[in-house]
């Protein structure tokens, strides 16, 4: 939706004398959707944040007694916040209108503050209205961590690969085939270290037959995906049943990675558990995510790998080996995405149960896109939606108004929110998706 | 250094590209390629870069023979390429371009671009190519882009450089300026080939002339020769190098835009008020430097972009139609990129030749096709415009720059337009083809059409034109008769109209101007 409007640059009116150098007239094009969009949110947060507030105070809390530093709880009362909220919501929306009338677009921080004091209003509206008003903080958030992690290795293995130029719809089937390994290596063996290793070789085994359809064969890379998440998903539920269940004491309870704790840095508030009482996977995921970044953007291996992303026929032309390249990236995508198998059954739940991933593989490919095909972006984007499957069982514990039904649509319903709404035309590596032939 | 070619047979198929030929480079010459479309230039080049394996024959460095399994090979060994798509990654900095294959770094890998930025600036410096080494790529003009490629190769010591059609998207003052790089590199001892079908370039550039005919080394020639001559040697007959027409015979005018305004995304007036009629029988050219509204305001015709204003075809409001309905109105139309928005590649020559009319009579209907009568135009069709295919059936990416073109005007050119838009019609065309496209052209005006051209080309502007209006920022400053002198045109293109003095001839008043 836009309008537009002259802004008398140039001389008005009959064409003038010569020599005419001004630079071309301008017009401001107005895209009313944002100031829009904004007050239907502000609308909503006046009838459910203000309206429906319970009356009740919500109990924020940070710091646990045991905690070396000690922060207060920080208490809300529900409506006075939703009124405040409300009305900040309100004249930011009236903001954006002027903002749009004067100079035709909304500026980037109205908007994200909008959005967090949005989040902000509907925490306290749900905490304040649940049987239990108090939620603490510090769990919430590192909960939201863990549900992350392997989002985040899944992620990975998509930017590895997509900047190649490989569309990865295999990151499902990798983390399932490399969950499962992990639980059956690592209950035979005994070892959780072997049960890691299984799960990296099964993700390359994967990323191995994407490979040499997607690049060898040529086949669509979505269809030779979408064929390896239905293989893996099958082929696990069926050993799963057959050989698994009958016999999990010796093949489905594998061993776990403890938990290393630094001592005083874990005791940070907020940021304590998330940074520094991790497992050894954990603290591999920081390591992954930086250096792939650096990796990517500043080293010659990361300069190929995204000119071979974008286009592969100039690649060719000054000696890189496009095909040597592609198959590299998409297996160690396989390995990035194995590990993040092997931290369901090896960190985050006791064994491997059927199909135990529900998708997460494509809330990663959709952390991809979100994070603009950028690691760290990706991994922010990765972390919004396990803060958001966390909202949901943190709010199922608290006992909320709002059905269970459509806590659980949640992380799913941001995660299509933010990959149709809030990324706008985001460009993917130019070449993604399309096989090189050479002549 | 010394390049040689012997005996480079190249065949696609049961198809000879190039037949046994020989040809030697040497360092401080420019030598020139002239040839028809399709004779196997591109092809040739192709092979001595490593593009392409050679069915026989061998390349010789110095006297000793190389094979090149690659372009990197080639490159090491000193050859460098310009080709005729360039090959720059849109979002990268020059900088990282320039790197990209030849990297240097600094511990564990790391990108160290300082060093490739003092490259650029060396080089920049000594050839005044004024690039900027952090600018991205998509951001620069062609002619910019292309100094580009050229850096590329210079950073690769590059001590051969090819140059495939390196003009045919440039500007006038653009193609001066390559030439002007070209006699500074030939003078410090590069071999530069050269391929281009301005006969007036070359003329002025080479030190040798070599002339392919259907993949076959027919000659050489003298840079003094006549360009008539020259032409000739190619084709192998006499061609006609300026196009002769009658005055026209004028019609009603059909054809009107006025007010016309197109907006980019940002609010900048890419078209600007732009009002002009053209009248039955006549050939409006729409004149200017690229980049001055000139693609939006035939996009806008076509129901391709967004606008405002009025476009009037035979009393009727076009603007706002979809493309479909302005094509079936009666609109022949070649897009100004033959590539990406003239043809689909992958689609052989006679589908992309029933493009516009795949669900007409004879060739189809609305439910099915009929292969046959496509067949059967199709091949009607490349006899006519003489497009050289090995058949009907391959895909059009397979056919050599200038036959695509044709293969594209060939489609838009059919009988009962009521209008005729075409950009750049003779893009990459071979000079025996451009004589053929321009009478073809004038054939259509006679026959009682308006047509319109847009051409950055002055020569072919001054060849077809009744009228001709330039575009300046998206305006039109001006329209002008047909016999207005290239240096009047030239300061119009650059923005200044020919003084407040009224026209000799009162019926040219433009018309145009916005008012
Ligand atoms: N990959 C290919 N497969 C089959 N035929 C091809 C292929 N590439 C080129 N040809 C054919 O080889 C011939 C020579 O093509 P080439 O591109 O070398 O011509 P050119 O001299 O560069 O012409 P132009 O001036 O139009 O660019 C053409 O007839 C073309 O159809
Ligand atoms: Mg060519």
């Amino acid at each position: 939706m836009s309008t537009t409007a002259t802004v008398p640059h140039g001389p008005a009116g009959p064409a003038p004398a010569a020599p005419t150098t001004e630079r071309p007239t301008t017009d401001i094009v107005r895209h009313w959707t944002t100031p829009i969009a904004l007050a239907v949110l502000a609308a909503v947060s006046l009838a459910v944040f203000a309206l429906t507030a319970s009356g009740k105070s919500a109990t924020f809390r940070i710091s646990t007694d045991a905690d070396a530093i000690h922060i207060p709880d920080i208490v809300v009362p529900t409506i006075a916040a939703g009124w405040t909220i409300t009305l900040l919501l309100a004249a930011l929306a009236v903001w954006g209108f002027l903002q749009v009338r004067r100079s035709g677009t909304v500026s980037g921080w109205v908007s994200a503050v909008f959005a967090a004091l949005f989040v902000a209003g509907f925490l306290v509206w749900v905490v304040g209205a649940a049987n239990t008003t108090t939620v603490f903080l510090t769990g919430l958030i590192a909960g939201s961590v863990t549900l992350a992690i392997p989002l985040i290795f899944g992620s990975m293995a998509g930017v590895l690969s997509e900047r190649a130029g490989v569309v990865n719809i295999a990151i499902e089937g990798q983390l399932l085939a490399g969950a499962f390994t992990a639980a059956v290596t690592g209950s035979v063996t005994g070892s959780v270290w072997a049960g890691l290793v299984a799960a990296v070789v099964a993700g390359v085994l994967v990323s191995v037959l994407l490979a040499v359809f997607a690049i060898r064969y040529l086949v669509n890379q979505i269809i030779v995906g979408v064929v390896l998440n239905v293989l893996v998903a099958g082929l696990t539920s069926f050993l799963f049943s057959t050989v698994l269940s009958s016999n999990s004491s010796a093949l489905n309870s594998p061993p776990h990675f403890p938990s290393i704790r630094i001592p005083f840095l874990a005791d940070i508030p907020i940021i304590g558990p998330i940074l520094f009482d991790q497992t050894i996977l954990g603290y591999g995921m920081y390591l992954i995510v930086i250096a792939l970044y650096i990796g990517l953007f500043h080293t010659k291996w990361g300069l190929r790998v995204r000119a071979v992303g974008e286009h592969p026929k100039a690649a060719d032309t000054v000696g890189i080996n496009v095909i040597r390249t592609r198959y590299i990236n998409v297996l160690l995508g396989g390995a990035v995405a194995g590990m993040g198998g092997a931290f369901f059954t090896l960190v985050s739940s006791s064994s491997f149960s059927k199909e135990m991933t529900a998708g997460q593989g494509f809330i990663a490919l959709a952390a991809v896109i979100f994070g603009r095909w950028n690691p760290i972006g990706a991994f922010f984007a990765a972390l919004l939606f396990g803060f958001t499957t966390n909202m949901q069982y943190v709010l199922a514990i608290l006992g909320t108004p709002v059905p269970s039904q459509f806590m659980a649509m949640l992380p799913y319903l941001v995660t299509v929110l933010v990959v149709a709404g809030l990324v706008g035309r985001s460009r993917g590596p130019a070449a993604a998706g399309s096989p090189y032939v050479k002549e | 250094m010394k390049l040689e070619l012997r005996g480079i047979t190249k065949k696609f198929g049961a198809f000879t590209a190039n037949d046994s030929i020989d040809l030697t480079v040497e360092s401080g010459q420019v030598h020139s390629l002239l040839g028809e479309n399709g004779a196997g230039k591109s092809t040739l080049m192709n092979v001595l870069f490593g593009l392409y394996e050679p069915t026989a024959g061998e390349i010789l460095v110095d006297g000793r023979p190389v094979r090149f399994s690659g372009p990197g090979e080639a490159m090491r060994a000193g050859i460098g390429m310009v080709h005729q798509h360039f090959m720059l990654i849109p979002v990268f900095t020059v900088a990282e371009n320039v790197a990209l294959g030849d990297e240097h770094t600094r511990a564990a890998g790391i990108l160290d671009l300082e060093s490739t930025r003092r490259k650029i600036r060396e080089i920049s410096d000594e050839y005044g190519f004024h690039v900027d080494p952090d600018a991205l790529v998509e951001d620069l003009p062609v002619g910019v882009q292309q100094r580009v490629e050229i850096i590329k190769a210079l950073v690769r010591e590059a001590r051969v450089l090819i140059l495939d059609e390196p003009t045919a998207v440039l500007t006038p003052q653009e193609t001066d300026e390559l030439l002007d790089i070209i006699r500074r590199l030939r003078d410090n001892g590069t071999a530069v080939v050269f391929i281009s079908h301005k006969l007036r370039e070359v003329k002025a550039i080479s030190t040798v002339i070599s002339v392919l005919r259907r993949g076959r080394m027919v000659g050489t020639a003298d840079p003094d020769a006549d360009q008539s001559e020259l032409a000739a040697l190619m084709v192998g007959r006499a061609v006609g190098l300026n196009t002769t027409k009658s005055a026209p015979q004028l019609g009603e005018e059909t054809f009107s835009v006025s007010d016309l305004t197109v907006l980019s995304p940002e609010g900048v007036r890419l078209v600007d008020r732009v009002s002009f009629g053209i009248r039955q029988g006549e050939i409006l050219a729409v004149a200017g430097v690229q980049g001055n509204g000139q693609t939006e305001l035939t996009e806008a015709i076509m129901g391709l972009q967004k606008a405002q204003g009025s476009i009037r075809l035979d009393g009727e409001e076009i603007l706002g139609r979809t493309t479909r309905q302005v094509i079936r109105a009666g609109v022949g139309y070649v897009p100004e990129d033959r590539s990406t928005d003239g043809l689909v590649g992958s689609f052989s020559v006679a589908e992309n030749l029933v493009l516009n009319r795949f669900d007409r009579a004879p060739v189809g209907n609305r439910f099915q096709l009929s292969p046959a009568a496509i067949r059967s135009l199709a091949e009607q069709r490349v006899t006519e415009f003489d497009v050289r295919t090995q058949g009907v059936d391959l895909p059009v990416g397979t056919l050599s720059g200038g036959n695509q073109q044709k293969v594209v005007m060939a489609r838009e050119l059919v009988d009962d337009l009521k209008l005729f838009i075409a950009s750049q019609p003779t893009r990459g065309v071979d000079v025996g083809s451009i004589e053929f496209l321009h009478d073809r052209i004038i054939r259509e005006r006679d026959s009682g059409t308006p047509v319109m051209i847009v051409s950055t080309e002055l020569d072919e502007v001054l060849d077809l034109a009744d009228r001709i209006a330039v575009m300046y920022h998206g305006r039109i400053i001006g329209i002008v008769p047909g016999d207005t002198s290239r240096d009047d045109l030239g300061l119009m293109m650059a923005g200044i109209t020919p003084g407040t003095e009224p026209d000799t001839t009162p019926d040219t008043t433009p018309k145009g101007a916005t008012a």
